[in-house]
């Protein structure tokens, strides 16, 4: 295995694309080495990327935040900026793991690692994130969702590399949450979440929202129909009961160790309403 | 494949190594520098026992490659004393029993310094989080809770 | 009078207090040295193939490619373990699970195992090993396996316990039976019964030290094998036996043990590692991966329980039984026996019966995991219980009290109690303040008993005094628990000297007399003894040594607080001798001062506990909370109450993860889903509330200072306890551990329809 430290993202992306037999990217490790230790995969190539000084940096503009592809979501939960803006995102990107996971572990790496089950997600969809990405020839940026295509897999081409994840510029009255379902207080993967972004009008009025489920899909669940439950209310009974509705039908959950198609299913909805309610008073509401 | 040459801080102490690029921190850490005081308890960064700092960041070593230490600071359960002085941490939990087989006491002392040096006056409940990534069978976590509150009172008051 | 294992009330100096224990400042430094912890010259990286199948005919193993890859130094297969078991079934089980012959029979099983200069090589040569593989139908469920269709696992295996004895293998490898009365009249006198089933699912001890050793062994036939165990002697013996090595020339160290709880009572790789070592001559370290401890060691029993109780309307049970069916994996082991033994053992009933079947499947070997067997049959004795009292409108505790066993109870296992402490446990629980605190909404209260013999066992203590006059007291028990601080306040208390002048060591079998396995709660139990007669004998030359220094009888010599006191007016003159006089002048006096026992420990007492238990549930996702919980449970004598308290905890908390989250996952194929600390879900630092304890002291009465052993007893309320506060709240009965919120949700939904 050869083991390199590119200095810029170009050069890791070309790394990557020169790179014979399998080569991974390394940001925090907390995916690739258990990968490599359950001898799932045997790199011939990992391309550190934490010396690459773009990526190591969340700066914040007036176009919104930017997070490099090397911060870690310990630094997330640390920067008081980001999580007045976003405390959705960062409340998910805390969520992945222990103390020792989270200063490693990137949102970036969440997102690429591609499960169905993966924390940041969910809520980088919600928020609208978009992904800047850098390949030899060219950069491109793209919304977060079009990122997973499947469970393991992602839309990026060979020799592209994440160097960035932008958050867009907040609307005022705005807020966003993320709930997960563990069978314990901590350290498990999730069995189902649910990401709520959403903005009020001066009234309080929900004028736009984006609901987004994890854990019951091969990948990540942008749900219409939630959103549409809950935009032009102010988050009563009704609109709730409709919101849980609608993430239960939406979703489409497999049994596995972690849970059942009828846990999941029921379970979605609930958090989903919960996760609407704290956004709407992180948004001013109530 | 051959081996890295590696230059890094281990405990304050200026050390170089030979490893392969697929080796973890854990086992350089064990195997190349007899430093066995971190432990491997699951591999995949489940159980804490393989924790250590790297640049005063707690991290599990066995999910950190070993070249990955090039310039950078290590620090393991072995450098927490201070010559033959013990960290309160170290103190309280002996004195608070909250130790029965101690496979897991090294990642513990680790994690919990870590907690009390960026918040110094932890809830029970923010310790418990806190902890949360170091698995324990013996103790039940309780005396384990309670050595750390009275490590953090004593600290302190220094 | 030395060897009197009678109990003797007294007042206690140093045992009862609670100074810091002697492996303390080793532990939290990292210089302790666990099994993975030594390295040896030469040293050579072991690793073993295992099979990914259940249950499969191994056609033919080639291990070519492996041996000519550079670096490897050995390559074994059973080949290489000769059958010397000369007819021992049991011996031969474990020489067949320590590496397949012919037949894989669990996803695992290890079939070879290489030797070579680095791991990467050895991972490499494990990868040239090409095995073919015929699979065969297996069977992982234990109702499944009892049908007569099931895929059977062992051809050799016929049920032993029934008549007339069977003239075809079977899967049921055991039937016993317990009891006494007249069942059926019983429950013909009953007003109420209650008549449920229960399913407990597979678990792992857990322990966060993976199993670990190194062996060497010369072709001269010695060899020496450092390891991490809980009985380095049993260990020397069986690998000993395997291996055609004779039992001196073995020495056997164990190392500081990261946790066993039984699971480290039964040997693994060992055999291969030696095995390994012998072919290569050259020292080899196995390090086990938890995938491999998860897969391939010894996890207790998955089970399958009918329980029927019956009882009068006054609350007087009148008849109850129950059929207990125990998985013991490939090998038949006498789990299901103990459930039997064990499920009513906290009750005097005049009409009771126990049936257990030992059953085999396609899963790893069983082996005991704290108080073996019990936790699964008191899951659903505790719960019939509750569930009864309820029925009659009685209040779960009053309703044990009136049914517990007490001194001269004739137990359902067979044997008459002595004084125990059932009684008081329920008592004390009735009182405590726990019962009495306010509820909030969503939460549930739920108690429940539970027992654990203990055992006695052969025990071997050495007591030196050195001529300074501290004391080395050389044991062979493992440390599992802080017995060494134990040990050395038991050393000190008969000797009157402090604790700090008493260093207790763990020796290696080269150096001291067989001692059993630390398992069965004896550790300070029987070390306790072996080492108040080791320190009796020892008093006895000190006692001698100061009359031949004052030319008296020893008659006219007492041993007080660490001194020899001449008694009577005569010699009123005569100043006391302490134990440093003594020990400085023993060189000229006769030579060193010491103490040897080796007993048989016996009189072990068994110990009961009673457990308090609340639990919150969310309504809408059925996620669990733990928010108080108490243990009280009857330690005879606390000679370290820290460490009894530690006990107590710790054995709550396995409970507990046994009881809401901990479970074996297998696919259809056999195949172990979930063989890592991220699925098989030990509870955390943040599921846990403090777990608040109450120690009582029913003395046991043979042992000197009452000790019963303690270490097991607090497992087995949990599942009960939190299955009682679970049905409180939930409004259903739970029978299915564990107790996760999807089964916990299926059954509110079940009671829904």
């Amino acid at each position: 295995m050869k083991y390199q430290t590119p200095k810029t993202t170009k050069e890791a992306a070309a790394l990557m694309l020169r790179g014979k037999g399998n080569a991974f990217l390394l940001a925090g490790g907390t995916d690739l080495m258990v990968r490599m230790r359950r001898d799932l995969i045997e790199p011939d190539l990992v391309v550190d990327i934490k010396h690459i000084a773009t990526m190591q940096s969340i700066t914040k503009s007036t176009t919104g935040f930017r997070l490099g592809a090397a911060v870690s979501a310990a630094e997330m939960g640390e920067n008081a900026a980001l999580k007045k803006a976003w405390p959705g995102v960062v409340e998910a990107a805390n969520l992945i793991g222990s103390d020792q996971i989270q200063n490693r572990c990137t949102i970036v790496g969440n997102l690429c690692n591609a499960s169905p089950a993966a924390d940041s997600v969910p809520a980088l969809i919600a928020a609208g994130a978009k992904v800047s990405i850098v390949g030899p020839e060219r950069r491109r940026t793209v919304a977060v969702e079009k990122i997973v295509t499947g469970p393991g897999t992602t839309s990026l081409a060979r020799g592209e590399v994440v160097e960035a994840i932008t958050l867009p510029k907040r609307p005022s009255k705005s807020g966003d949450a993320y709930l997960r379902f563990v069978p314990r207080s901590e350290m498990d993967i999730a069995v189902v979440g649910a990401a709520v972004s959403l903005t009020l009008d001066r009234n309080l009025v929900i004028k736009s929202a984006r609901i987004v489920l994890g854990a019951v899909a091969p990948t990540a669940l942008l749900v219409p129909a939630a959103a549409r439950a809950i935009v032009g209310t102010q988050l009563n009974k009704a609109a709730l009961t409709k919101l849980t509705d609608a993430c239960s039908a939406a979703c489409d959950p497999i049994d596995d160790m972690r849970g059942t198609v009828e846990f999941r299913t029921e379970v979605v909805g609930v958090l989903a309403q919960r996760a609407a309610r704290i956004a709407y008073q992180r948004a001013g509401g109530q | 494949m051959s081996g890295t040459l590696v230059s890094t801080v281990v405990n304050g102490d200026q050390t170089e190594f030979v490893c392969q690029p697929n080796e973890t921190l854990l086992e350089v850490l064990r195997n190349r520098l007899g430093l066995t005081g971190s432990k491997e308890g699951c591999g995949t960064g489940d159980c804490g026992a393989c924790s250590v700092t790297l640049d005063g960041r707690l991290v599990c070593s066995c999910l950190v490659l070993g070249v990955e230490a090039q310039d950078r600071e290590v620090n393991t359960v072995e450098g927490l004393a201070d010559g033959d002085v013990l960290h309160p941490l170290q103190s309280n939990f002996i004195d608070h029993a909250a130790l029965q087989c101690g496979i897991c006491t090294p990642g513990f002392l680790m994690a919990s310094q870590a907690l009390l040096e960026r918040n110094p006056s932890p809830t029970d409940e923010e310790i418990r989080f806190a902890l949360a990534g170091n698995l324990c069978r013996c103790t039940g976590y309780d005396k384990i809770v309670r050595a750390v509150k009275a490590a953090a009172k004593e600290l302190r008051k220094k | 009078m030395a060897n009197d294992t009678k109990f003797r009330n007294r007042k206690f100096k140093a045992v009862g207090t609670r100074p810091p224990r002697p492996d303390g400042l080793d532990k939290v430094t990292g210089r302790a040295k666990y099994g993975a912890d030594t390295f040896a010259p030469g040293q050579l990286v072991g690793l073993i193939l295992r099979s990914p199948h259940a249950h499969a005919q191994i056609k033919r193993i080639d291990t070519s490619k492996a041996e000519k890859l550079r670096g490897v130094k050995a390559v074994i297969t059973s080949r290489d373990l000769p059958d010397l078991t000369d007819g021992d079934s049991d011996l031969y089980d474990i020489l067949e699970n320590s590496m397949a012959r012919g037949r894989a029979l669990y996803d695992g099983h290890a079939v070879a195992a290489v030797a070579a200069i680095d791991a990467p090589t050895a991972r490499k040569a494990l990868k040239l090993i090409s095995v073919t593989y015929k699979i065969l139908p297996h069977v992982t469920d234990v109702d499944e396996a009892m049908k007569p269709d099931a895929p059977l696992v062992q051809p050799r295996v016929f049920t032993s316990g029934v008549s007339p004895k069977p003239k075809s293998p079977s899967n049921v490898a055991k039937v016993s039976e317990f009891g006494h009365g007249d069942v059926k009249a019983g429950f013909k006198a009953a007003d109420f019964i209650v008549e449920r089933s229960y399913k407990t699912e597979q678990t792992h001890q857990g322990y966060i030290e993976p199993h670990a050793c190194l062996a060497s062994v010369g072709p001269d036939g010695h060899g020496e094998l450092w390891v991490t165990t809980q009985g380095h002697f049993i260990f020397r013996n069986t690998c000993a036996a395997l291996l055609g090595m004779e039992v001196a020339k073995l020495k056997v160290t164990s190392s500081e043990i990261g946790g066993g709880f039984g699971g480290k009572t039964h040997i693994w790789m060992e055999p291969i590692a030696l095995a390994l070592s012998r072919k290569a001559n050259r020292p080899v370290k196995v390090e086990m991966s938890r995938d491999e401890v998860f897969r391939s060691t010894g996890p207790t029993a998955s089970t399958s329980i009918d329980i029927k109780i019956g009882a009068k309307k006054d609350g007087r049970i009148t008849a109850a039984t129950a059929v207990l069916r125990y998985q013991d994996g490939a090998f038949p082991g006498s789990w299901a026996m103990l459930g039997a033994m064990t499920s009513y053992a906290c009750y005097d009933l005049k009409n009771v019966k126990t049936t257990g079947y030992d059953v085999l499947v396609n899963r790893p070997k069983v082996a005991a995991y704290r108080a073996p067997s019990a936790p699964m049959a008191a899951f659903a004795v505790e719960s019939a219980v509750d569930e009864l009292a309820t029925e009659i409108g009685m209040d779960p505790i009053d309703f044990r009290i009136k049914n517990a066993a007490k001194e001269g109870t004739q137990s359902s296992y067979g044997p008459t109690y002595g004084p125990i402490g059932i009684g008081p446990t329920l008592a004390a629980a009735k009182k405590h303040p726990h019962m009495r605190a306010r509820l909030k909404k969503n939460q549930g209260r739920g108690m429940a008993c539970g027992f654990w013999f203990n055992f006695g066992g052969e025990t071997c203590t050495d007591l030196n005094i050195g001529n300074d006059g501290t004391v080395t007291l050389t044991v062979g028990t493992i440390d599992v628990g802080g017995a060494r601080a134990s040990l050395s306040l038991i050393a000190a208390e008969e000797l009157g000297i402090p604790y700090e002048r008493v260093k207790c060591n763990i020796t290696d079998t080269g150096s001291l007399g067989h001692n059993d396995m630390t398992d069965g709660s004896r550790g300070t139990f029987s070390s306790g003894m072996s080492t108040i007669f080791a320190a009796r004998k020892a008093i006895e030359i000190l006692r001698q040594r100061a009359a031949d220094t004052w030319a008296i009888p020893i008659k006219d010599v007492t041993w007080e607080d660490g001194q020899a006191i001449a008694k009577g007016k005569k010699h009123k003159k005569l100043k006391p001798l302490s134990l440093n006089e003594l020990a400085a002048a023993s060189p000229n006096s006769g030579g060193p001062i010491a103490g040897h026992s080796q007993i048989v420990a016996d009189g072990a007492g068994v110990s009961f506990a009673s457990h308090i238990c609340d639990i919150e549930v969310d309504p809408d996702t059925s996620a669990t909370k733990v928010v108080r919980y108490t243990v009280i449970q009857d330690a005879g004598k606390a000679v370290h109450p820290d460490y009894v308290e530690g006990q107590f905890q710790g054995a709550a908390a396995q409970g507990i993860g046994w009881a809401l989250n901990e479970e074996y996952v297998y696919d259809e194929n056999g195949r172990l889903q979930n063989p890592g600390f991220l699925d098989y879900r030990v509870p955390v630092c943040s599921d846990l509330p403090f777990i608040d304890t109450q120690i009582l002291e029913i003395p046991n009465p043979n042992h000197p200072y009452g000790i019963r052993g303690v270490g097991e007893t607090s497992i087995v309320p949990p599942l009960a306890a939190i299955g009682n506060a679970l049905s409180n709240v939930a409004g259903v009965r739970m029978t299915h551990t564990p107790m996760s919120p999807p089964r916990i949700r299926k059954a509110i939904r079940g009671k829904q329809t």
